[in-house]
């Protein structure tokens, strides 16, 4: 692994300008909208500068911390999952021709993808998707098409949230594998800079026309103390391992219910989950005579046709939606496709507007916290802040600003 | 079916599902080829037929004539499909049926006598068997292009009940609620709108009426957690679909 140091502006400025210049299609994170989500970079500029997060259950607000910090925030309101995996697209057009039928397909993307700034959890979560969407015997080639060649710039985590639970999932601040090139965030008496390290080849070679000096054995150990304070402030809530036997017999759990009097059956915790993966196809006769489209679009385990047998919903109540996708996400997940299909992003706690927890449902679930080790849940945004900001010498995270705007219920529903 | 004959109707409302029929604009030619309009007062036509392949009916019965009339269109039309929020809910003027309305012409007509209206403001499917609901105020113009198509193929409508959350998601449009705080109906109101008010950073208020599994005392909770004023939250369900969104609580 070769490693660089990059300037934070004329790094990723330089980052940006040669793989759109490699042809790749240049995504990462942008401000927009009162959050930060996934859109086309242009320049290294697009990516945001000096902002800080704050996300609890039902919750997210952002704001402007004064610093040039690049990525001082958690993974943001959407996923990679709307490139490889679009929530509509196309799938074909057909015209009657004649006693036949002339289909045809929309083109596979001209250029790969290049994703900038992807978490550990999101590393794992493109490889979760494509065990299930690149799965040997039911491949999508839509999908392929969308995923390959991908370039992947990971980010080590250096401010996770309240909301985050990587770390009993199996994963951590720091991307260990499935990138190209890993950034690390470093802010301290050697100044602010990023340290450039390279995962594989394509990496190697992009990272040797990066503008950056070659990295010391010291940046390489203070980029590996971000991640292991990180690892300190996300002790493990629960076991992911144990899971699908902790849960296996749950299913006439009263809690169920409980969950269902606050659940909205929404939809939202499935459509910002990197890796929930149903859809549902529908044919389009369109007014011209003779003509049809077929699309595909993103599809729930929360709406009620979703398990339509027969023409009837097997799930009617909303407690069975709750559970199969609790359980499936969780549990049985492992049994279809051989990993969890929850990577602890906690996204699915942050957008629900009910504020359910995915980890205190779990908790509630499948015994009494005090059966087991590392189920202490009560961190804050603000003790994040505060004990991440300890391990960095400028103390630039305007921590007043966020006291003033924290709420110690944590949002709706969480009471 | 081949160029059915087509009938659209009016009865307590504004006008404005109609309004998007027209509003079809690029697909209205091609509407127009495909479908045999004899009845549309609001465009022109106006020839009664026996019989109509199609009947799109706007508004809610607010008088024992249109009570009368509904059911003539009944008899006449092959397919219903009501159009709107006055015709699948009764529409804002169902307001009516949670006060008294001999009240309430008093105070707003000079000859209240003169007003011969019903104490309720009642959906279509009150009176009549309907074929198929698009629900809106007004309607969608793409769900309704998806009817006239789907009708034209003999296939099922295309309408989904989930929430308007997943349009919203669908089109990248973040949560209002979560990350601003915004009073939102959007997680129990019915999808169909494309989530218009969200993306431009309104929150749903509701004009589809009620979503499949819609909880609305979990999001009453949720909103006035948030800091939203109860009242107002009750108000923003007493609009165009009252008779759905049904708190449990008078008006």
């Amino acid at each position: 692994m070769n490693a660089i140091q990059l300037d934070p502006q004329g790094g990723l400025d330089a980052l940006v300008e040669l793989l759109l210049a490699d042809g790749f299609r240049v995504v990462g994170p942008v401000v927009t909208g009162g959050v930060i989500a996934y859109d086309d970079l242009s320049s290294g500029d697009d990516l945001p500068t000096g902002w800080a997060v704050e996300q609890a259950p039902g919750r997210w607000r952002m704001h402007e911390t004064g610093d040039q910090t690049r990525f001082g925030y958690t993974p943001g309101a959407a996923s990679w999952k709307q490139y490889v995996f679009p929530a509509h697209q196309e799938v074909l057009r057909i015209r009657r021709t004649d006693g036949s039928f002339a289909v045809t397909r929309p083109p596979a993307p001209e250029r790969p993808f290049a994703f900038i700034g992807v978490r550990d959890c999101e590393v794992t979560a493109l490889e979760v998707l494509d065990r299930v969407q690149l799965d040997p015997d039911y491949p999508d080639p839509r999908y392929a098409e969308r995923r390959r060649d991908a370039f992947i710039v990971a980010v080590t985590c250096a401010v996770p949230s309240a909301t985050c639970w990587c770390t009993s999932m199996d994963g951590g601040p720091v991307p260990q594998h499935g990138f190209d090139l890993l950034l690390t965030e470093l802010n301290d008496s050697d100044g602010h800079r990023l340290l450039a390290e390279s995962g594989t080849d394509r990496g190697a070679e992009l990272l040797a026309r990066l503008p950056g000096s070659l990295a010391t054995p010291l940046d390489r150990s203070a980029a590996v103390a971000v991640g292991a304070a990180d690892t300190d402030i996300l002790a493990p809530k629960l076991s992911g391992k144990e899971l699908p036997t902790l849960l296996a017999g749950t299913e006439l759990h009263p809690h169920w219910e409980e969950v269902a009097d606050r659940c909205l059956a929404c939809s939202n915790c499935t459509m910002v989950c990197p890796t929930c993966f149903c859809s549902t196809f529908t044919d389009h006769p369109e007014l011209e005579p003779d003509v049809a489209s077929r699309t595909q679009e993103w599809a729930s385990c929360f709406q009620l046709d979703h398990s339509n047998l027969g023409g009837r919903p097997v799930r009617a109540s909303v407690s069975a939606r709750y559970r199969q996708w609790l359980t499936h996400k969780l549990a049985t997940w492992t049994e279809q496709f051989g990993t969890s299909g929850c990577v602890g992003c906690g996204r699915c706690t942050t957008w629900c507007p009910a504020g359910i927890d995915i980890v205190q449902e779990t908790l509630a679930l499948i015994g009494p916290a005090a059966d087991r080790d590392n189920t202490d849940r009560d961190i804050t945004d603000r003790d994040i802040t505060d004990r991440a900001s300890d391990h960095r010498d400028s103390g630039h995270r305007a921590s007043d600003h966020r006291a003033s705007d924290h709420r110690d219920s944590g949002g709706p529903g969480t009471a | 079916m081949t160029r059915p004959t087509v009938a659209v109707w009016k009865f307590a409302s504004c006008d404005g599902c109609q309004l998007t029929i027209l509003d079809c604009e690029d697909e209205l030619l091609a509407i127009a080829a495909a479908l045999d309009f004899r009845m549309f007062l609001e465009a022109g036509p106006e020839e009664m037929l026996d019989h109509f392949d199609i009947s799109l009916v706007e508004g809610s019965i607010t008088t024992n004539h249109d009570a009368e009339r509904i059911r003539e269109v009944r008899e006449r039309s092959g397919i219903v499909v009501t159009i709107g929020a006055c015709a699948t809910a009764g529409g804002i003027q169902a307001l009516r049926n949670y006060a008294d309305v001999e009240e309430y012409t008093r105070h707003i007509y000079a000859r209240p006598d003169w007003i011969d209206t019903l104490a309720t403001s009642t959906p279509i499917a009150h009176h009549i068997k309907v074929d198929h609901e698009l629900h809106g105020c007004p309607i969608n113009k793409e769900q309704l292009i998806a009817t006239i198509t789907a009708l034209l193929a003999g296939r099922r409508t295309p309408v989904t009940s989930h929430s308007v959350c997943v349009e919203c998601k669908q089109r990248g449009t973040p949560c209002l609620l979560v990350s601003e705080g915004t009073a939102c109906l959007g997680p129990v109101t019915h999808a169909g709108c494309g989530a218009l008010c969200p993306s431009i950073n309104r929150g749903c208020f509701g004009c589809f009426g009620p979503s499949e599994s819609a909880n609305l005392p979990g999001l009453l909770e949720v909103l006035r957690v948030a800091g939203n004023d109860e009242h107002e939250v009750l108000a923003s369900l007493r609009t165009f679909n009252v008779t759905k969104f049904d708190t449990g609580a008078t008006p």
